[in-house]
């Protein structure tokens, strides 16, 4: 414990300028309608645009990673797995846009989770605000980074002799389907990155199930010589839909009843996940 | 007959544990509207557990309080729009930069975008940050972060504003420059509850002081008032050799009456008013071969305050209210 014996106040002309300045910033503040939900959600939507921004290194994770599961998948295992590399990469391609894309949901929870170790969320839980704001506007900032990465592996296929049959359309159509689903799953990834302790649990344990979910699923290799136990499994993975969906999608063949299938999942995910999520969080 | 100023907090025996532990354990606080009001105590207190519960952060187990009038559990959201908070935390994100935080909150608080660039414009220049306003704020120093922190804390000017020890950590300059950004908050009509563990601080600024311990208010009343239930003022002494601490004490306690061991086993302290006795006692230190390093006649410690209230020292405690209850009586 210190000990003071004077209180000097030293007051220099810039601080009095600065009292003056401070004054007139005090007195001209009528206070403005509470934000809407849309607008409160799409700032914290720009706060994660600005990390993007300041912090580029983060879309290493959805660029990179992608780009070499593409390049591996196609030239190591495409002769063995389809006969050639080319006819291989018009079934991985689709996939590995799934499995990048959902890799990267893990990361909304992680960052949720960064978050809270800090100050700032004391901060926007005491602002009068739509409550899942914070959240809903974080993961419209992740799906931003879902969209680059997801252009990436297409023009990365595209430059290796991916040919979608339904063209540009479709691969709009099936990028917007991952990136629904993507925004259910993240919902997951954020409840827990509320209930673990530190960024890397929340890690490990994300990908400890999103790692064999995607794997087990029909993202890498058809299902046919799959033993019947793991087959089944595999059908009924939500994964192996989307997956299923998207190539549909791309090549202008898909099932509808797919397509109904992956969007009530990614609702179903977001009607459990969301309320829970929001509701940890207003904890604190 | 004055008439009394409204309550901008009125709390009775708020409650909060986590798990087994009880880090708020009744409190009652009653705030007048435009005035700084100190919370002072120790690292574990329950200060910032107390704030956390009137911003609405936390829901209180027991007890009830009204902040602006309005009930701090069934009127939360309409708090929120009236009271603002700077944690302890710098809370501010450290990713963005300091122009960019401030349009966001903006931007949260309702205005339009270039409402909020001209507000967040306004502000960094009345802080002296308009020159970093385009920094990170990871790249600011510890005094510019508190400034920009309070700054983003009247982007709308509240009419409460809870500020969680404010000036730990800074240097003397970052100080005085919160402290007259406090002031003048103050003298345009603010409301501030002031969390701190510093006497000065609270002497400083509060024009009344709760102090809490344990999770409990255990005294309260106007600095002037907790000052003279523990002696004004102090003489504290630093030795050279910390082996002659006991030497020192014995000298100090025959001259002053008392003395108190500081944490620092080369410092200690007594009571002392006036600048003669301070002397002589210097002096008879001096006489029983004491070698001291300095001394100096100031306002008395938080450890002695304490030690006058409580009757034990102001030992950090952890946040989470485990603290070990060392009934550490000094001398």
């Amino acid at each position: 414990m210190s000990t003071r014996t004077s209180h000097a106040q030293t007051s220099t002309p810039a601080a009095g300028e600065e009292t003056a300045a401070l004054r007139r910033a005090l007195a001209s503040t009528p206070r403005p309608p509470r934000a809407s939900a849309v607008q409160a959600t799409l700032a914290f939507g720009w706060r994660g645009m600005l990390k993007v921004k300041h912090v580029p290194e983060q879309l290493l994770d959805v660029t990179i990673t992608p780009v070499m599961f593409v390049l591996m998948f196609t030239y190591l295992f495409g002769g063995a797995i389809a006969g050639s590399t080319g006819e291989y990469l018009d079934y991985i391609l689709p996939g590995v846009l799934v499995m990048s894309i959902l890799f990267t949901t893990v990361y909304s929870g992680v960052a949720l989770n960064t978050d809270l170790t800090k100050g700032v969320v004391d901060r926007f839980r005491s602002l009068p605000v739509w409550r899942p704001a914070p959240l809903v506007g974080a993961l419209l900032g992740d799906a931003a980074r879902y969209l680059v990465g997801g252009t990436v592996i297409v023009v990365l296929g595209l430059a290796l002799g991916f040919r979608p049959g339904a063209g540009i359309g479709g691969v709009l159509a099936a990028m917007a389907l991952v990136i629904v689903f993507a925004f259910g799953l993240s919902w997951v990834f954020t409840t827990l990155g509320l209930l673990l302790r530190s960024p890397s649990a929340v890690m490990n344990a994300g990908f400890m199930g999103i790692f064999p979910l995607t794997f087990l699923s029909n993202v890498f290799v058809e299902p046919e010589t799959l033993p019947a136990g793991l087959r089944a499994f595999v059908d009924v993975n939500p994964i192996s839909i989307l997956a299923t969906a998207s190539r549909g999608l791309m090549h202008g063949n898909a099932d509808p009843t797919e397509i109904v299938i992956v969007l009530a999942t990614a609702a179903a995910l977001t009607a459990i996940f969301a309320p829970l999520t929001t509701r940890l969080y207003r904890r604190g | 007959m004055t008439t009394q100023p409204p309550l901008a907090i009125e709390a009775t025996g708020l409650v909060k544990s986590f798990g087994e532990t009880c880090a708020v354990d009744g409190v009652d606080l009653a705030v007048r509207s435009g005035s700084v009001y100190g919370v002072l105590g120790p690292n574990g207190a329950g200060k910032t557990t107390t704030i956390r519960v009137l911003a609405t952060l936390l829901r209180p187990d027991a007890g009830s309080a009204r902040v602006l009038g309005h009930d701090i559990v069934r009127e939360a959201e309409a708090v929120r729009e009236l009271v603002s908070l700077t944690g302890q935390l710098a809370s501010v994100d450290e990713d963005l930069s300091g122009q960019e935080n401030l349009v966001l909150l903006g931007l949260l608080l309702g205005l339009k975008r270039r409402a909020a660039k001209a507000r967040a414009g306004e502000l960094l220049t009345a802080f002296g940050l308009a020159e970093a306003s385009g920094k990170l704020v990871k790249h600011y120093s510890g005094g510019m972060r508190r400034r920009l922190d309070i700054a983003a804390s009247i982007v709308v000017t509240p009419q409460l504003m809870f500020l969680d020890e404010p000036t730990t950590g800074l240097d003397p300059r970052s100080r005085n420059q919160v402290w007259d950004i406090v002031r003048t908050l103050v003298a345009e009509g603010t409301t501030i509850l002031l969390c701190t563990q510093y006497l000065d601080e609270a002497d400083q600024l509060a024009d009344r002081i709760a102090v809490i311990d344990r999770g409990t208010v255990i005294a309260e009343g106007t600095p002037g008032e907790l000052k003279a239930s523990v002696g004004s003022r102090a003489l504290h002494v630093r030795l050279l050799d910390p082996d002659q601490r006991p030497e020192a004490a014995r000298v100090l306690e025959r001259e002053l009456g008392s003395v108190h061991l500081e944490a620092d086993p080369a410092a200690l302290s007594g009571p002392c008013s006036d600048a003669d006795r301070a002397a002589e006692a210097v002096a008879e230190l001096g006489r029983a071969s004491v070698r001291i390093g300095g001394f100096s006649l100031g306002q008395p410690s938080l450890d002695e305050v304490f030690l006058a209230l409580t009757g034990h020292t102001a030992e950090e405690q952890t946040e989470d209210g485990a603290a070990d209850l060392h009934e550490e009586q000094a001398a």
